[in-house]
């Protein structure tokens, strides 16, 4: 059997979006972050407002987003990622403006910038990818690291008695008047990536409609800095971060969601 | 023409608006002007001076160690800026408050008792238009005339009926300044 | 036609940036330098023009908040004062690298630490020496009267964009707090969103319209070779900031037996100082850098000709004086004389220091 046998429209599950570029993703194999980068893309692709759109990439593991997102981007210092898209968002109120953020960006160094932009209610998405860890620096403790879990900065697991607890900074910044919806995602398995597609997408249609902020979180993997296989890293991820951060949605519309 | 003038006192007193309304003035006069304050916490409560400069030509610094004239409104002031006049100068002063009297003999020396004038006129707020009065009476670097565009350019048009009031609070004040010391003795 | 008013400098660089057309000032209050925000606030410039103005959440925010509007073409201000400053260096760092069109002011007041808020100039060596990390320099402005703080906004924005890169407006709480005379120029409209698109579409990332390829605004080259030219870039255009872009003004230097280098607050307080000194018989002239960078060195080189000393005068304890130093190339002898702390000296004082430490010596 030829290999083109097998690549056959028929055959085809996923595909790429056009707005992914050619680039070879500088991700580890098994990381989550290109699914991740090609649901965003293929939100703005469907809906067709990739001429009037503006990322922001992070400091960390996305620092390199710009480079397959076919999109107008930013590289933001940081943590200031979402002080960057308020400024982009305020001179240009008619564009679709988004950051793409690591939980060591966006929970820890960037908390303010997080927290004041939220609080703002900026019109604009945060895409807050979190695998409780730093993978850029080589797997060091975040502040969404797990309890007991091990990292190369809490190499005999995370202790909260010196080091606190797991920053659940989704829930804390949808109490805020400004965030209009927050819905906490997953992207590796299929089911995943179609219920987080379809809150990015209705993330975007708020933007237009001028609704204020929607923060989107990926509960994401990180093989490499977990020391695991990638399938491991999954299983582990279902185990252990799914009870902690809870999937579903946090907020709607405005709206806080009893659980 | 070059005036540089000190006017120093509590904040509070109208110190500032004082140097605002005669900078102002003199622009009226097409002259150069700069207005230096003290800023910050010590205006708060404390002590407050500005320094104005009002000159035909540019004016170079508009931070200065001695003045053509001094117009002191307490005794902070008096005792920071009494030495800072320069020989042949002029020291204006509120004697209210004041316990220790300038003692120099080579500055003309007046006072203006402008808290009870401004008393008696029933507005404490003009205060420093009865002490601007003094000044003028005095020093006549700006016209009456000027001093009144300068008003209208410093307030807000829904304070233009209190011109008149401020006018005549000028007026009293150049009524009624003392002369202390009018001949110099000069080393 | 120009406006005649009376202001402070603050006010007066806030009124002319609404009228130069000005996009967004992104802020944080900081005494001594509070007007200006206070200012923009109390005109609604979005009402007259359509400019934003956004109070952040900290001088860290309001830098990155310009960084972003100015990474769409966007013309964009934002000012502190010294402890501010330190806290917008990452950012300043990064406009630099990203090669960002911008207008930064520091109205300074005296340090280190949170020093106190009293003008100073002691903010030289972080303005003209970097400031941030890594390899880049900063066009800076030294405006010494509340005219230039009008006037200099309007030319900043004009360097920030002829050269791809942010401008430093390096003021001080005397020229900031102080009123004086201000000519303002008419309104000019601010660009329209077509001009942008036009101006800017090679670079600007307001979304990649009509089928172009995407822009990229960043200051990351993890290839070292690529990385290297990107200095190297930054670095001819310093160059050509130098050759094309040098502003200074001389003041009685004709017959000068002695020069005084002073900018900002400090020429304006060294002018009366010549003053002085020539009603008492000693030629001194007064050399003021209006751009810190660039730095008139062969003006100075050509001075050591016809000088016996020169004295640099500044609100510290002697930073422009080494750049003083290097020019002339230990030609004639280079004093320093400053206050520092807050105090600011006085014409005669300046005086005391020439005859001291150069004409006595």
């Amino acid at each position: 059997m030829d290999i083109k046998d097998i690549i056959k429209p028929e055959n085809l599950v996923y595909k790429n979006t056009e707005l992914m570029t050619d680039n070879t993703l500088s991700y580890c194999p098994g990381c989550g972050h290109g699914t991740a980068h090609n649901v965003v893309m293929g939100v703005i692709e469907e809906l067709g407002i990739s001429e009037d759109t503006i990322g922001v990439a992070p400091v960390g593991c996305s620092v390199l987003a710009y480079e397959f997102m076919d999109v107008d981007m930013q590289q933001a210092a940081h943590g200031r990622a979402p002080a960057v898209a308020t400024a982009i968002a305020r001179t240009w109120p008619d564009k679709y403006v988004f950051t793409y953020q690591g939980d060591g960006d966006l929970a820890a160094i960037g908390t303010a910038e997080t927290i004041h932009a939220c609080n703002r209610g900026e019109n604009i998405v945060i895409i807050f990818v979190n695998n409780g860890i730093y993978g850029m620096t080589g797997g060091q403790m975040a502040p969404t690291t797990l309890p007991n879990m091990p990292s190369s900065t809490s190499p005999y697991g995370r202790d909260t008695a010196t080091t606190g607890f797991p920053l659940k900074i989704t829930e804390l910044v949808a109490n805020l008047p400004g965030v209009y919806s927050a819905s906490r995602h997953a992207v590796h398995t299929h089911k995943h990536v179609r219920k987080a597609k379809k809150a990015i997408e209705k993330a975007f249609k708020d933007t237009r409609l001028k609704k204020g902020l929607s923060i989107i979180e990926i509960v994401s993997n990180c093989n490499s800095g977990w020391k695991m296989t990638p399938c491991q890293s999954n299983q582990w991820m279902e185990e252990n971060m799914f009870p902690f951060y809870e999937l579903g949605d946090i907020k709607v519309n405005g709206k806080l969601v009893n659980k | 023409m070059t005036e540089e003038l000190i006017i120093a006192g509590f904040g509070g007193q109208g110190v500032l608006s004082l140097g605002k309304i005669l900078a102002y003035s003199g622009i009226m006069q097409n002259q150069e002007v700069s207005w230096m304050p003290s800023y910050g916490p010590e205006m708060r409560g404390g002590t407050a001076n500005v320094t104005v400069i009002l000159s035909d030509e540019r004016i170079s610094s508009p931070y200065l160690k001695l003045f053509d004239t001094a117009i002191i409104l307490n005794q902070q002031s008096m005792d920071k800026f009494e030495s800072s006049v320069k020989p042949g100068g002029v020291l204006i002063y509120d004697p209210n408050g004041i316990s220790i009297h300038p003692k120099r003999k080579d500055i003309f020396i007046y006072q203006i008792d402008a808290n009870n004038i401004a008393s008696d006129m029933g507005n404490k707020k003009v205060y420093n238009m009865v002490i601007m009065g003094g000044y003028l009476k005095a020093k006549p670097v700006v016209q009456l005339d000027n001093v009144v565009e300068g008003l209208k350019k410093s307030l807000p048009e829904r304070y233009y009926n209190l011109i008149p009031l401020n006018v005549e609070a000028i007026q009293k004040g150049m009524e009624n300044l003392v002369t202390i010391n009018q001949e110099l003795i000069l080393n | 036609m120009a406006e005649l008013k009376l202001m402070k400098g603050n006010e007066a660089l806030a009124e002319a940036a609404i009228r130069a057309g000005v996009d967004a000032y992104f802020g944080y209050p900081i005494t001594p330098q509070t007007e200006i925000i206070e200012y923009l606030m109390m005109e609604q410039p979005e009402k007259r023009t359509g400019m934003v103005v956004l109070q952040a959440e900290s001088e860290v925010a309001a830098i990155n908040m310009v960084y972003g509007a100015a990474g769409t073409g966007k013309r964009v201000l934002t000012s502190s004062s010294s402890p501010g400053m330190s806290l917008k260096q990452e950012g300043i760092s990064y406009m630099a690298g990203a090669e960002l069109p911008a207008v930064i002011v520091n109205v300074v007041r005296g340090g280190p630490g949170l020093g106190t808020i009293q003008p100073s100039q002691a903010d030289y060596f972080q303005s003209v020496k970097g400031g941030g990390h890594g390899d880049y320099k900063l066009y800076v402005l030294a405006p010494a009267s509340v005219q230039e703080m009008a006037d200099f906004v309007e030319d900043a924005f004009e360097i920030a964009f002829k050269y791809m890169a942010p401008v430093l407006i390096l003021s001080d709480g005397l020229i900031g707090q102080m009123m004086e005379k201000v000519y303002l120029k008419e309104q000019k409209p601010r660009w329209t969103e077509d001009e942008i698109y036009k101006m800017h579409n090679n670079w600007a990332t307001f979304g990649r319209k009509n089928g172009r390829e995407r822009n990229i605004i960043t200051s990351l080259d993890l290839k070292s070779e690529k990385m290297e030219a990107r200095v190297h870039r930054l670095y001819k255009k310093y160059a050509q900031m130098e050759a094309e872009d040098l502003r200074f003004e001389t003041i009685q230097c004709d017959d000068a037996d002695y020069v005084i280098v002073a900018y900002g607050s400090s020429a304006r307080i060294a002018q009366k100082t010549v003053d002085l000194a020539r009603a008492k018989g000693i030629k001194v002239g007064l050399l003021r850098p209006i751009t810190l960078f660039p730095f008139p060195k062969k003006q100075l080189m050509e001075l050591t000709k016809q000088v016996k000393g020169i004295l640099s005068v500044e609100l510290n304890m002697g930073q422009m004086v080494e750049d003083v130093r290097l020019a002339v190339e230990h030609k004639v002898p280079v004093e320093h004389f400053g206050r520092t702390g807050g105090i600011i000296h006085t014409p005669e004082e300046i005086l005391e220091a020439l005859q001291q430490k150069l004409i006595n010596n």
